[in-house]
């Protein structure tokens, strides 16, 4: 929550969203233009409000990508709805190797929710966009009756740019490539499941939300033939993994003596019998290079804050297309499947 | 988690692993009783490991794997009430009943949701006082205690919104039938550890002394399972059959006496149907009469529900031992995790789940499920 917000004059009667704040009328521009435009507004962003955003793309590869996020509680330990509606679309731009340039966000909120929390999660999502470096210029409010929502749901939709010579993809992963692992895995799914109502526990385990392009941006600057990439949000390190190895037609296999899961989050895992594998992260991502340029990618990402922990944790194999297998610590080999849905806590 | 470490450590694992090839001389068919162990054994690669004369079998101790179809039936029946709540452990919401599982329930309008500890669901009662919260209290031995302790709080609370929906099993009988069965082909067992700790060992004391198989009283961690695999192959190499406790770090003879009590105190033994097995006498707990205000299946009149397994499924071969997952007709093909025909399919720690899981493309990558 953004301690410092203080409701402006046109929205001081309403406490809370009504239906009339997504009508489209004057209350719907009052949200816009002193809830949402403050807490977004960059350095140089004009005051023009057309149906769409005019942006520059001075290429001609763009990336564009949409994600919707529905996270319950809307805040948690680490961050909130606002971060990672930011955080993750700017991945996801970043994944492909674009750099992000321009977002735009849709909201979907449930009348009744307060407006101070409303604001404190749009000021989320702007101080988010300002740290990423990216605007949110083009946006769009619905509200729903109550008791529909869960609060409120956001969508973010991204543009991103890609350089001359950029090229990353699944399909260029090769044999003998490592796999590389940005750092400690399950922060943000237990920092979630740790407030959820039901499961509450105590624990400090704050979510890894972060946006990761700079790394990208720098690990490219570096002349890091970087062959893939992907955030391991949903369906976790395992999800991520195997969509690799399918994506390429090739085998992986992890050491589990490699990835670093934080003991806080294994204790948890442990506690809900659910795998740290599985649980999702929203500012870690794995990534295939060939071995000659292994130690030029730790060398960066280990010197940002989001890959304190990197490590290779596995290599591309000719055998078993499309299946990641991992080496257990006791020297056995077991494949790891992407999880089914959401892993449920088991019984015993 | 650094008590946990120490049995997870691969060095320990391996003296433990040498000792059991070194003992070892023929071939012997160990039964792990305890879902959590078989998940562990899977999870680690345990069964990839021992001596090929060693084989295991994935027992009947996973509670959502037994818990029989009528039982879903009914708790399907209960949360598809509009004044419900049904509130259950995870991986119940996704067992298949004859027509849907709580999941479709839930999609369907249906107020279900997952706790941790039927200590919430009875704080979900003291919310909700309009509503019936209904607790589905699944389990063995290990979660009767605190289902007991939820009864006996809301008794004290003067909650009149909340009851449970019973399924509770016990191992020990379940043992006995394994053991009584003409099919079954168990050298010795590897006892459920938590299950002991509640509940000590007489009991299969009394196995032993019957039947004179060896079990011995198993932890969870790599180095747990593998000592009790090296202590039952030691009984078995050596003529004998004791029961041994090779977790000692969690279980005593007696048990634990407050559990137990809290146990006698809200539950009577009954016989109980296991999923794919059939019924097993005195095999299970309902809640004794006096308690009876708090038992859902009372209260919502669904005794009546009766539901048929699917003929296809042969779930209650697997649990018994005397099938291979992988050897059934079914698996892999028209039951899968995504479709699970039978229960074992469903839970992480099912049998055939767990084979479906660590042990596809066994051959390529030198496994031997």
């Amino acid at each position: 929550m953004s301690p410092g917000w203080v409701c402006p004059v046109p929205l001081r009667s309403y406490p809370r969203v009504t239906i009339a704040h997504g009508g489209g009328g004057q209350l719907t521009a009052d949200l816009i233009d002193h809830l949402f435009r403050p807490a977004f507004a960059g350095p140089a962003d004009s005051a023009a409000s057309n149906d769409s955003a005019v942006v520059d793309a001075p290429t001609s590869r763009v990336a564009f990508t949409t994600d919707s996020y529905v996270v319950q509680p809307l805040e948690f330990p680490g961050g909130s709805i606002g971060d990672l509606a930011v955080n993750g679309t700017v991945n996801d731009l970043a994944m492909a190797g674009a750099r992000p340039v321009a977002l735009s966000a849709a909201f979907v909120l449930e009348e009744g929710l307060e407006m101070s929390r409303l604001a404190a999660i749009a000021n989320d999502m702007g101080v988010a966009a300002r740290a990423a470096g990216v605007r949110i210029v083009a946006g769009d409010t619905k509200v729903v009756d109550a008791g529909r929502a869960d609060g409120m749901y956001v969508t973010t939709s991204g543009v991103g740019i890609l350089d001359e010579g950029v090229d990353v993809r699944p399909e260029r992963i090769r044999p003998g490539d490592a796999i590389v692992l940005s750092g400690p895995i399950g922060l943000h799914g237990i920092a979630v499941l740790s407030v959820r109502e039901g499961l509450r526990f105590g624990s400090d385990i704050r979510s890894d939300t972060a946006p990761l392009h700079r790394i990208v941006a720098e690990l490219l600057a570096a002349g890091v033939d970087i062959h893939a990439m992907r955030d391991l949000t949903r369906g976790g390190a395992a999800g991520g993994l195997c969509e690799l190895a399918e994506g390429a037609g090739l085998g992986i296999v992890i050491d589990d003596d490699a990835i670093v899961v934080p003991e806080s989050v294994a204790s948890a895992c442990s506690l809900f019998g659910l795998d740290p594998m599985n649980v999702a992260n929203e500012g870690r991502f794995a990534l295939a290079v060939s071995a000659d340029d292994v130690d030029d990618a730790l060398a960066v990402i280990s010197s940002h804050p989001a890959g304190a922990g990197v490590a290779v944790i596995g290599e591309v194999v000719d055998a078993h297309p499309g299946v990641v297998v991992r080496r257990t610590r006791i020297g056995a080999q077991r494949v790891v499947d992407r999880p089914m849905g959401e892993d449920l806590p088991r019984i015993c | 988690m650094k008590y946990v470490e120490e049995f997870a450590d691969p060095e320990a694992a391996r003296r433990i692993l040498g000792r059991i090839a070194a003992r070892t001389t023929r071939r012997w068919k160990i039964m792990e009783v305890c879902g959590g162990q078989t998940h562990a054994i899977l999870r680690h690669g345990i069964d990839q490991l021992l001596p090929e004369e060693i084989e295991l079998i994935h027992g009947p101790g996973c509670p959502v794997c037994v818990t029989p179809i009528e039982l879903i039936d009914r708790a399907l029946a209960i949360a598809a009430r509009p004044e419900v709540v049904f509130c259950s452990f995870g991986d119940m919401l996704r067992v298949p009943g004859s027509d849907g599982d709580l999941f479709s329930v839930r999609a369907g309008g249906g107020d279900v949701r997952v706790v941790y500890s039927p200590l919430d669901a009875l704080t979900v009662a003291e919310d909700n006082p309009s509503k019936e919260v209904v607790f589905f209290a699944v389990g063995f031995e290990t979660t009767a205690p605190a289902n007991a302790l939820a009864v006996i709080e809301a008794r004290r609370r003067g909650l009149t919104n909340f009851s449970i929906l019973v399924s509770h099993v016990r191992v020990p009988p379940a043992l006995r039938s394994i053991l009584e069965s003409p099919d079954s082909e168990i050298d010795g067992f590897l006892a459920a550890g938590h299950v002991c700790t509640v509940m000590g060992d007489q009991e299969y004391r009394a196995l032993v002394a019957e039947f004179g198989v060896p079990i011995v009283i198993t932890g969870f961690e790599p180095v747990d399972v593998l000592e009790g695999i090296h202590r039952v192959v030691a009984q078995l190499e050596a003529g004998t059959a004791e029961v041994d406790n090779a977790y000692p770090r969690a279980v005593r003879a007696e048990g634990n006496r407050v559990a137990r009590e809290m146990i006698e105190t809200v539950f009577a033994a009954t016989d109980r149907a296991w999923r794919g097995v059939g019924t097993i006498p005195d095999s299970g707990w309902r809640l004794a009469p006096e308690f009876g205000a708090f038992d859902a299946e009372l209260l919502f009149e669904v005794a009546d529900v009766v539901a048929e397994e699917d003929p296809v499924c042969r779930a209650g071969e697997v649990l018994l031992g005397v099938l291979r997952p992988s050897d059934c007709e079914a698996f892999g093909t028209s039951c899968t995790p995504r479709t699970p025909l039978g229960a074992p399919m469903v839970s992480t720690e099912g049998a055939c789940a767990a084979y479906h899981r660590y042990g596809r493309l066994g051959r390529e990558i030198g496994a031997r499920p």
